[in-house]
């Protein structure tokens, strides 16, 4: 039992408790802070992965930005609580099994499959931001331009969906 | 015994620099708000808290005990978890952003375990405080929405919206650093200002003056201070998004404020001002003898101040403060060792002093702007001078490596 | 060292928790956030592959995942808050007809 490994099962544990909340809980809000502690506990899985740009890029994008325009949404509407509903049972009853066969399915594949990956090295130099915004900008210059087009028009839509009736 | 500690070294050494390291800091808040009152006070012309304790300053220990004696209500219809965890967050948020801030620039090893002056030397330290700064807006979102009050919500909804905006702007303002520094880590950046070792002509505040004042401006609105502290006022929304707050819980948000106080402005000193560097060249050596040359006269004066002082209380405490003091700076005149450890900690507290002491200089001279004259500064002004500095610094990089 | 299966099985179960999320939330808000969760869980997935492979393609599309889920949560929020007010209800199981 390495210190990597106890890091990760903690780190894993956190995470898949906190999916579970997102699904338990009633309140959106609620379910919200959940989704925040598996976005933290993902990027620190990332840091144990070497990967310290994309565990700070998650952190500060994903948990500082976009769900914090979740959570504004969310007291901006004043979602309650969910309501209860009578439709079918039978999804409740036998969709909650096959949802979780299909993800046990899946991870039991990935288990047999353990031939073909190499064992992971811990190379801090291989993911330094210098390398990575070299790459960024050499091979990858293209989907770069690409998304900040992507943002312009996601900047221009929301502009147009917010402005009043006239 | 000895073999214990150097074998579990690596868990020992950091939980004393964190107990050092919180203790020093909660202190330094606990005093902050002692000078901020009295400066505040002298700003007006009256003069501050000075019954308590000589000079008032038992003040910060008279108003944590109050904290703690004081009834710690729970309204009703509050959202219970949120209402619990906002202040926790913005507490442990601002706490854990002292952790990746080096203080000096020795390394020494303990116990066979190597390290610095600092809690953890992280390649990415300065990502990792604009992550923590990121987060930071959630504790005061949370504090709004689930104190079952409109007013609440509405000073924490635009608290939330003013820190958003200016973190933007705090973000790109010190991207010039960066290019010039070409790395993330505070130390390699504090360390570049200071190779030619010429002092205060090599810091980064000459070249990077614009994303200085930019820095600091949007530091000022993102720690909810004046004149950025609209949300918060007293006048305004009654207190913001910390009104259902009481006791222990308040108490937790104004040590945080102030903590974030600290942090950034020894961000802005590890940035533009040059950290632990010293501003006068490293050839005038007769300036390591300038701690010492201000703690003795100073310690002799606090010992003369409280001779003549009025109870008796204070004629027995500033002398034995003056005492100590003077006695602190005779041993960094005798012992040449402790001196030289002591330079870097010491530059890096005064200018961290000195931004706190115009802080709060701010607080007391500047009046307030009104919500939309400051959503509009942060976002038309501020942030495309801050784009503008980015740009400029990038442009006179690449001329001068042609 | 943990292997790198470990690390696809969590982003398997995680995708698996989002689906189901999605599926049983009722509230629009909520089905989002599993959205969301699925796509971090596919970005674990990419990380795990670029340490194993030894290349840094992995890191950067996680910085393209991280992009257009910004994009898109804030243009898919902006529809969520239009449709909630001339429907006045954050329920999916209300939006079942064309016509108000």
């Amino acid at each position: 039992m390495t210190a990597p490994l106890i890091i990760f099962f903690v780190l894993a544990t956190v995470a898949v408790l906190g999916a579970i909340s997102l699904i338990l809980q009633r309140h959106p809000i609620h379910s919200a802070l959940s989704l925040i502690v598996v976005m933290v506990a993902l990027a620190g899985l990332s840091l144990l992965l070497g990967a310290e740009f994309v565990a700070a890029v998650q952190i500060i994008v994903y948990g500082g930005a976009i769900m914090v325009l979740f959570i504004f949404v969310i007291m901006l509407l004043n979602a309650g609580e969910e309501e209860r509903t009578n439709f079918s049972r039978l999804a409740t009853f036998a969709g909650l099994p096959l949802a979780v066969a299909l993800a046990g399915f899946i991870a039991a594949a990935i288990a047999h499959s353990s031939s073909n990956l190499p064992a992971a090295a811990q190379n801090g130099a291989l993911s330094s931001t210098r390398a990575l915004s070299m790459m960024l900008f050499s091979e990858f210059v293209y989907p770069f331009e690409l998304t900040s087009f992507l943002i312009l028009v996601a900047i221009l839509g929301a502009v147009v969906l917010a402005q009043r009736e006239n | 015994m000895n073999e214990f500690l150097t074998n579990y070294a690596f868990l020992i050494v950091p939980i004393i620099k964190i107990a050092i390291l919180v203790l020093v800091v909660l202190t330094m808040d606990a005093y902050l708000t002692w000078i901020e009152r009295k400066v505040i006070a002298h700003i007006q012309a009256r003069w501050g808290p000075h019954r308590v304790g000589p000079h008032g300053l038992l003040q910060p220990l008279a108003d944590g005990v109050k904290f703690i004696f004081k009834e710690d209500p729970m309204p009703a219809g509050v959202d219970k978890a949120a209402y619990f965890l906002a202040p926790f967050i913005t507490l442990m948020l601002a706490l854990t952003s002292l952790a990746v801030i080096p203080f000096g620039p020795q390394r020494f090893t303990i116990w066979g375990y190597e390290t610095h002056v600092g809690i953890a030397d992280v390649n990415i330290s300065l990502l990792v405080l604009f992550a923590i700064t990121a987060l930071g807006v959630y504790g005061i979102a949370l504090a709004g929405w689930a104190s079952n009050n409109k007013y609440s919500l509405l000073g924490g909804l635009r608290s939330s919206a003013q820190m958003i905006s200016y973190e933007l702007a705090l973000t790109l303002s010190v991207v010039g650093v960066l290019l010039i520094a070409g790395d993330f880590s505070l130390r390699n950046i504090v360390n570049l200002q200071g190779t030619t070792g010429q002092g205060l002509l090599t810091w980064n505040i000459f070249p990077q003056i614009i994303g200085f004042i930019c820095f600091f401006i949007a530091a000022i609105a993102e720690s909810n201070r004046v004149p950025f502290d609209l949300p918060e006022a007293e006048s305004e929304l009654v207190a913001g998004f910390h009104t259902e707050y009481a006791s222990m819980k308040f108490a937790m948000f104004f040590i945080a404020e102030y903590t974030s106080m600290i942090t950034v402005s020894c961000l802005a000193t590890i940035l533009f001002f040059g950290g632990w560097l010293s501003p006068f060249p490293i050839a005038w050596s007769f300036t390591h003898y300038l701690p010492s040359l201000l703690l003795v006269p100073f310690g002799l004066w606090v010992i003369y101040d409280g001779v003549h002082y009025e109870n008796i209380f204070g004629r027995l405490l500033l002398p034995a403060v003056g005492a100590a003091f003077t006695a602190l700076g005779a041993a960094l005149l005798l012992f040449p060792p402790v001196n030289e450890l002591v330079q870097g900690p010491f530059w890096f507290f005064a200018k961290v002093f000195t931004f706190l002491f115009v802080y709060i200089w701010m607080r007391g001279t500047l009046p307030r702007f009104r919500y939309d004259q400051l959503m509009s500064f942060g976002w038309k002004v501020l942030l495309p001078v801050s784009i503008a500095n980015v740009i400029l610094t990038s442009v006179v990089i690449l001329w001068r490596t042609h | 060292m943990v292997p790198t299966n470990y690390y696809l099985i969590l982003s398997a179960i995680l995708f698996g928790l989002g689906i189901v999320a999605f599926v049983f939330k009722r509230n629009i808000i909520t089905i989002f956030m599993a959205i969301e969760l699925m796509l971090n869980a596919v970005n674990l997935a990419f990380v795990a592959f670029s340490q194993a492979l030894g290349k840094l393609d992995g890191q950067v599309f996680v910085l393209f995942v991280i992009v257009v889920a910004a994009a898109e949560a804030a243009v898919g929020l902006g529809i969520i808050i239009l449709t909630a007010r001339n429907r006045r209800s954050l329920n999916v199981e209300r939006v079942d007809l064309l016509k108000l």
